[in-house]
């Protein structure tokens, strides 16, 4: 599912797709939706190994893929505190999406937030459209 | 993956059950520019009169996995061998830019961030070889970063014992107390490596991981 919000684009994950793809495979696919410029929003959380091989997969990409500076990584759950930008973000996009019941990962072209942050308001005003 | 976690964790079993190793890998992990080149090259003054790396104020300092062998540690009447091994931060995005910013030239940043790359691909390869981690977090800044808690998740899943350093307590702005909230289930000190202050507190604690 694809949800655009005045320019930007969220991509919503279930786990159902991911849930059947080995380590390599969910990364693969992960990093596919993200080399596109969009933020996903993956509904369920990914393996701690599963975690710093994205982190791998993403150093090897930089330098090797134009324009790309690497990701920016969120989980929001039960056990996760305040994690500024992304939680924002989430909380308000992933209620909308999913409800507010299960954890979610969110995994987004890290050029694309520092934009976001440089200027806040954006999206701010995208999420209340 | 699976399978090496069994095999290092029926190691610690083994040794501890069966004597000593005659080296203990203590790795410091996290973030960059959290300090923990400084640590190492407090604790190796502290015990054996020299640094161990350099140190700067431009992230990514340390971009290779750096390690200093036979430094034995003693705390009251306990004596233990470690290899220290310094890691590079890590973190989930390197751009380039940042390195201008504090003056570099375009190539010298992009060789810089290249450097940076490999050296967290290198951090992240070397965790599974250690005995014990000592988890370097800035207290002056959030410590709810997802890599923060990747990293930790990650030391967990694979049983390896973690101690949490909260660094930079000479700065106003650190805060202890948000660290220990973040992660209740670890034991937490917060020191200055910078200064040195309590140091003596973070050799009490280590013995106390690794006894």
């Amino acid at each position: 599912m694809v949800k655009k919000i005045k320019g930007l684009t969220l991509e919503f994950m279930p786990y159902s797709e991911i849930r059947d793809l080995d380590s390599g495979g969910r990364i693969k696919k992960i990093l596919d939706v993200v080399l596109r410029g969009k933020i996903i929003v993956l509904q369920g959380r990914l393996r701690p190994d599963e975690e710093t091989r994205l982190i791998e997969d993403t150093m090897a990409m930089i330098g090797h893929v134009k324009n790309f500076r690497g990701i920016e990584l969120a989980v929001i759950g039960s056990s996760n505190g305040d994690s500024k930008f992304f939680q924002k973000l989430g909380q308000g996009v992933a209620k909308m999406l999913v409800g507010d019941t299960a954890s979610m990962t969110i995994i987004g072209p890290a050029s694309i937030v520092k934009e976001i942050k440089r200027n806040p308001k954006k999206i701010e005003l995208m999420l209340k459209g | 993956m699976a399978l090496k976690i069994i095999k290092n964790f029926a190691r610690r079993i083994f040794n501890s059950i069966f004597g000593k190793k005659k080296e203990m890998s203590l790795g410091f992990y996290g973030p960059p520019n959290a300090g923990k080149t400084s640590l190492a090259n407090q604790i190796c003054q502290d015990w054996i009169g020299e640094d161990f790396g350099s140190v700067s104020n431009v992230p990514h300092e340390t971009r290779h996995v750096s390690f200093k062998e036979q430094v034995v540690i003693t705390n009251k009447d306990k004596k233990i061998t470690f290899k220290l091994v310094d890691t590079p931060g890590i973190t989930t995005k390197i751009d380039y830019e940042e390195f201008i910013k504090f003056g570099m030239k375009k190539k010298e940043a992009q060789k810089r961030a290249k450097e940076a790359t490999e050296g967290i691909i290198e951090s992240i390869k070397w965790i599974e070889d250690m005995d014990a981690v000592v988890v370097v977090l800035d207290a002056t800044l959030n410590p709810y970063s997802q890599v923060n808690i990747t990293i930790i998740g990650n030391l967990a899943a694979r049983k390896i014992p973690i101690l949490i350093v909260a660094n930079k307590v000479d700065l106003k702005k650190a805060d202890v107390k948000k660290i220990e909230a973040a992660f209740p289930e670890y034991d937490v000190v917060g020191i200055s490596a910078k200064t040195g202050k309590n140091i003596d507190k973070f050799y009490e604690a280590l013995f106390k991981l690794v006894k």
